[in-house]
C-alpha cells in the first residue's frame, strides 16, 4: 500500500497518454459502432455533403471556372478542387463528431461517467473517440475517392496515396477538435469552433490556388492545418509528388500527436477530479 | 475490502472528506449517511477510484487505487447518484456494450444480460430506448448493469432516492440477494429506514469527517435511548419544557419545529412536560430510531 | 421589453402591488396585447441571451462567403469569362453581383431550417416553453404564430445585416436592393412553416440533421444560387427550379441586381407565400395534435 498520490505513474509526467492501453479504448469505439448502426441513416448521410459539393462547385460551376495550373501543367477545376473537397471532408468527419457529439457526451449526457467506472481509463476515452472519428473519416474518405475516380477526377497512381493522407488529415483533426472541446464551456463556445472551421474550408486554397492571395495573406494560409491536408491530397491526386510534401505530412503527425496528449490530459482533469 | 487511513479529498480550498478512517469488511453492507455536501460521494468515488485521493492512504481490493485503478475497478460495480445509462442505446445494448468495458467475451456477456434483465424485471423491455424508462426502471436497469462483470464489491450511491415506495422495495429485495451472494455492498442513503435495513455496519458522516461509526441498532442505544418523545408547544413556553426535561435527566433537542427528548421511558418524559401546567400543541411518544442518531449527530446546526 | 420582463413568460398584464401579498390583483386587469404577440415576446425576451452572439453569426458568416465565393472565386471566374458574364448567364455582369442574391436566399432558409427544427424539439422536450405557455391563456395557435413571427425577426435581422455587407462589398447595383430584405422574410416564412410543422411531430432529433444533409444541403447547392441552372442536364434543371429555393433566389437577384420586375417574379413571390400558407395550415394541424391532444 503506497501514498494515494496521482503523478505516482513516471509516464505520466511525459505524457497523459501513457494510461491508455489499445485494447481497452477499442470497447469505446466497439460502443461507437453500435450507436453508428442504430443511426447508420445519418452515417451514410455524411457520405453524400462533400459529394454534393464536388458536383455543385466542381461540375456545376467548373464551367465558369476555367483549367487551373498544379505542377505546371493545366487540369480543369473539377479536378483542382476534388482534392480540396477530399481535405475538407476528412477535416469534418474528425472534427464533427469529437466537438458538437462529444460536447454533448461530457456535459449533458456524462456518458463518460459509467464508462471510468469500469477499467477504461480518461486516456482511454479519449484514445477510443478519436479512433472512431479517425474510423468513420477514412470510410467516408475512401468512398470519396472512389467517386473521383469514377467521375475521372484522379491524375495518377500516386492517388492511391490519398487514402492514408485523408486518414491522416482526419486523425489531427479529430485529436485538434477533441483538445479543443474539452477546454469548452458552452454551447456558444461550440458555435465559435464552427466560425473558426468555415474560413478555413473557405480560404485553405480549397477553391482556388495560394497565388490568389496577397503576400502576408498567403503566409497565414500555409501555416493553416487544412492546408497541409489540401497541398498533399492535390500532389497526390495529380500525380505532382515531390520531397518537399514530407513537411506538410510531417505538420499533421505532430499537430495530431500533441493534440491528442493536450486532449487526454484535460479529459483526466475533468473527468477523474 | 476497503482500508483508509487518514483519507483526505480536497477540491482547491474546499475540504470534502478531511482525513477519515475506514474498514470495510468482506460481505458485509456498510453504509455512509450524512446530510448533503458531508463528503459521501466524495469518499465512494475515491473507493471507486474514479477520483485520486489529496492524501492519505486507501487500499481497495487489497491494492493501491493510485497505481491499479483499472485492475481495482474491474472487480468493481458502481451505481452512481445521477444513473449515467448511455441513451443513445437501447436497454439490452447498454448491458452488451458496458459489459465489453470489462473485456468480458460477448457470449458471456449476453447469457448474463439475460439473467439480469430478468433480475431487474426490465426482460419485456430489452430493446426500448433508455429515455422510455420509468425512474424506478432506470435505477434497476443501473443496477443490473453495475453487476455484469459479476463484481465483488458493489458501490451505491443514493440507489433509491426518488423512485415510488414500490419501486424502493423492489431494489431493496435485490439487494438482499446480492448480499446473500457474498457480494460486499457499500451505499449512501438518506433513508434512515433502508440503512437500518440493509446496513450490518455504518458511518454518519458531517462536514467531512465521521461522527460515529458502528452498527445501526449499537448506534441508536449509544447516542439516544430507547424511547423518544416528540413535544410541540409555543415558543413562550419552551425554556420551561426543556427545563423540565433537564430535571428529569433526559437528553434534549431542539429542532427546527419541534423539541425531542430521549428516555427509556418516554410516558414518563412526558408526564414531566404536562406537569409544567404547559399545552403542548402535539405530542408523539415512539421508538428511537436512526434518524434520531443523525439529527442529534448532524441536525442541530440548522437551528443554531 | 421592459414591459415583457416585468410580466414573465407570457402573463397577462397585471398590477403588482394591489394586495399585501405583493401578488398582484388575482385576475389580470386587461389583456391588451393579441396573445401570438405574447408568445414572440417570449422568444424575443430569451434571445436576449444569445441576441451578440447571433448578431456576429450575421455579420461573420456573409463576410466570409462573399470573399471567399464572391471575390475570390468570382476573380477566376470573370478573369476565365473575360467580361462576357452576361453571356455565360451570369445576370449582373460579375460572378460577386451574380452569387449575392444566392447567398442572401441560401442562408435565408439555413437560419430557417436553424431556428424552426432544434428549437422547436427543445421547447417541447428540454425546456418545455410550449407546455409553460399553454397553461396561460395562450392557445396553440397562438403558440405557433408566435414562434413563427419569432422566426421571422430573427431572417429579417440576419437579412438586414447581410444587405449592408453586401454593399460594402460593392456587391449591390441600386438603393433598390433594400427590397431583398422583404423578400428574404419571405423565404424565410417560406420554409420555416413547414419545418415547423415537421419538427412538431418527431420525437428525436436525428431527422433533423439528416434533413440539413439530404434536403437542406443539395438546395443550397443546386438552386441557381452557384451557377445557372442551365449547367445542369434537362431533368436536373427542371427538378432545381420546382425548388423553392429557386424561386427564392430569383425573387432576390431581381431585387438585389435593380432588374426590372417581370410576371416572372409574380409567379415566385405566389410560390412562396402559397408554400407559407400551406405551412401554416399544417403545422396548425400537428401543433395542435401534439399539443392540445
Amino acid at each position: 500500500m503506497s501514498a494515494a498520490r496521482p503523478t505516482s505513474v513516471p509516464l505520466l509526467r511525459l505524457t497523459p497518454l501513457a494510461l491508455a492501453r489499445p485494447g481497452r479504448a477499442r470497447r469505446l469505439v466497439e460502443r461507437n459502432l453500435v450507436v453508428y448502426r442504430r443511426g447508420w441513416t445519418y452515417v451514410v448521410s455524411g457520405f453524400f455533403e462533400p459529394f454534393l459539393y464536388l458536383l455543385s462547385i466542381g461540375v456545376g460551376l467548373g464551367h465558369l471556372v476555367g483549367s487551373q495550373r498544379v505542377g505546371g501543367h493545366p487540369v480543369g477545376y473539377a479536378a483542382f478542387v476534388a482534392p480540396g473537397l477530399l481535405a475538407s471532408s476528412a477535416m469534418n468527419g474528425g472534427i464533427l463528431d469529437t466537438t458538437y457529439g462529444l460536447f454533448f457526451k461530457l456535459k449533458y449526457a456524462h456518458t463518460y461517467e459509467a464508462v471510468l467506472s469500469t477499467p477504461l481509463t480518461s486516456a482511454d476515452v479519449a484514445v477510443g473517440e478519436v479512433a472512431s472519428a479517425f474510423l468513420r473519416g477514412s470510410v467516408y474518405s475512401a468512398a470519396f475517392l472512389a467517386v473521383m475516380a469514377g467521375l475521372g477526377l484522379v491524375g495518377s497512381p500516386w492517388a492511391l496515396c490519398c487514402l492514408p493522407i485523408a486518414a491522416l488529415v482526419g486523425l489531427a483533426f479529430a485529436s485538434l477538435g477533441l483538445a479543443v472541446t474539452a477546454h469548452l464551456r458552452s454551447w456558444q463556445d461550440v458555435d465559435m469552433v464552427a466560425l473558426a472551421v468555415l474560413p478555413m474550408f473557405l480560404f485553405s486554397a480549397t477553391f482556388y490556388p495560394l497565388s490568389i492571395y496577397p503576400g502576408a495573406v498567403g503566409w497565414l494560409v500555409r501555416v493553416t492545418p487544412l492546408y497541409q491536408g489540401v497541398v498533399l491530397l492535390r500532389a497526390f491526386d495529380l500525380g505532382a509528388v515531390t520531397p518537399g510534401l514530407w513537411w506538410h505530412a510531417a505538420y499533421l503527425v505532430v499537430l495530431a500527436g500533441v493534440s491528442l496528449s493536450v486532449a487526454a490530459g484535460r479529459l483526466r482533469r475533468l473527468l477523474v477530479p | 475490502m476497503v482500508r483508509a487511513r487518514r483519507l483526505r479529498k480536497q477540491f482547491g480550498d474546499f475540504v470534502a472528506v478531511g482525513g477519515i478512517d475506514l474498514e470495510i469488511r468482506r460481505g458485509e453492507v456498510f453504509g455512509f449517511l450524512g446530510p448533503n455536501g458531508a463528503g459521501k460521494t466524495s469518499t465512494m468515488r475515491m473507493i471507486a477510484c474514479m477520483s485520486p485521493a489529496t492524501s492519505g492512504e486507501l487500499e481497495v481490493r487489497g491494492r493501491d487505487p493510485a497505481t491499479d485503478g483499472p485492475a481495482i475497478r474491474a472487480g468493481i460495480g458502481l451505481v452512481p447518484q445521477e444513473d449515467a445509462l448511455d441513451a443513445e442505446l437501447s436497454v439490452l445494448d447498454n448491458l452488451l456494450v458496458y459489459g465489453r468495458y470489462f473485456d468480458l467475451p460477448r457470449r458471456v456477456i449476453r447469457e448474463r444480460a439475460g439473467q439480469l434483465l430478468e433480475f431487474a424485471q426490465l426482460a419485456d423491455r430489452a430493446g426500448a430506448k433508455v429515455d422510455a424508462l420509468s425512474g424506478g426502471m432506470r435505477r434497476r436497469l443501473t443496477i443490473a448493469r453495475a453487476l455484469v462483470a459479476a463484481p465483488e464489491l458493489v458501490i451505491l450511491d443514493e440507489p433509491t432516492t426518488g423512485l415510488d415506495p414500490q419501486a424502493r422495495h423492489l431494489v431493496w429485495e435485490r439487494l438482499y440477494r446480492l448480499k446473500r451472494e457474498g457480494v460486499t455492498l457499500i451505499l449512501t442513503t438518506h433513508y434512515m429506514d433502508e440503512a437500518e435495513q440493509l446496513c450490518d455496519r455504518l458511518v454518519v458522516m458531517d462536514r467531512g469527517r465521521i461522527v460515529a461509526e458502528g452498527p445501526p441498532r449499537a448506534l441508536v442505544a449509544e447516542h439516544v435511548a430507547r424511547e423518544v418523545l416528540e413535544v410541540r408547544v409555543l415558543p413562550a413556553d419552551e425554556a420551561a419544557v426543556v427545563a423540565a426535561l433537564d430535571r428529569h435527566g433526559a437528553g434534549c433537542d431542539r429542532l427546527a419545529d419541534r423539541l425531542c427528548a430521549y428516555g427509556d421511558d418516554g410516558d414518563a418524559l412526558l408526564a414531566a412536560v404536562l406537569a409544567t401546567g404547559v399545552h403542548p400543541e402535539g405530542v408523539l411518544v415512539r421508538r428511537a430510531s436512526l434518524e434520531d442518531v443523525f439529527l442529534r449527530l448532524t441536525g442541530r446546526r440548522l437551528v443554531d | 421589453m421592459e414591459r415583457v420582463e416585468r410580466v414573465g413568460v407570457t402573463g397577462a398584464v397585471a398590477d403588482v402591488g394591489a394586495r399585501p401579498t405583493g401578488l398582484g390583483e388575482l385576475c389580470p386587469r386587461r389583456l391588451s396585447r393579441p396573445p401570438w404577440v405574447r408568445a414572440l415576446g417570449y422568444f424575443l425576451f430569451r434571445w436576449r441571451r444569445t441576441f451578440r452572439s447571433t448578431l456576429a453569426g450575421n455579420f461573420v458568416y456573409p463576410v466570409l462567403y462573399l470573399a471567399a465565393i464572391g471575390v475570390g472565386l468570382g476573380g477566376l471566374v470573370d478573369h476565365h469569362l473575360h467580361g462576357g458574364a452576361t453571356a455565360a448567364g451570369l445576370s449582373g455582369g460579375s460572378y460577386l453581383a451574380f452569387v449575392t442574391p444566392g447567398l442572401l436566399a441560401g442562408s435565408v432558409m439555413q437560419i430557417a431550417l436553424g431556428e424552426s427544427t432544434y428549437p422547436v424539439m427543445g421547447a417541447i422536450r428540454w425546456e418545455r416553453s410550449y407546455e409553460t405557455m399553454l397553461a396561460t391563456p395562450l392557445e396553440v395557435t397562438d403558440v405557433l404564430l408566435g414562434h413563427l413571427a419569432f422566426v421571422a425577426v430573427r431572417v429579417l435581422t440576419a437579412a438586414v445585416v447581410f444587405v449592408a455587407v453586401a454593399a460594402a462589398f460593392g456587391a449591390l447595383a441600386s438603393p433598390e436592393a433594400v427590397l431583398a430584405v422583404p423578400v428574404a422574410v419571405l423565404v424565410g416564412a417560406a420554409f420555416a412553416a413547414p419545418l415547423m410543422a415537421f419538427s412538431v411531430t418527431r420525437e428525436r432529433d436525428l431527422a433533423f440533421s439528416t434533413l440539413q444533409r439530404l434536403v437542406i444541403v443539395p438546395l443550397f447547392l443546386f438552386s441557381g444560387s452557384f451557377f445557372p441552372l442551365r449547367q445542369l442536364p434537362g431533368i436536373l434543371q427542371g427538378l432545381a427550379e420546382a425548388t423553392p429555393l429557386y424561386h427564392g433566389v430569383a425573387l432576390a437577384r431581381t431585387a438585389m441586381l435593380g432588374t426590372p420586375w417581370r410576371l416572372a417574379d409574380v409567379g415566385h413571390a405566389g410560390y412562396l407565400v402559397v408554400l407559407t400558407a400551406i405551412g401554416y395550415v399544417l403545422a396548425r394541424r400537428t401543433y395542435r395534435r401534439r399539443l392540445a391532444a
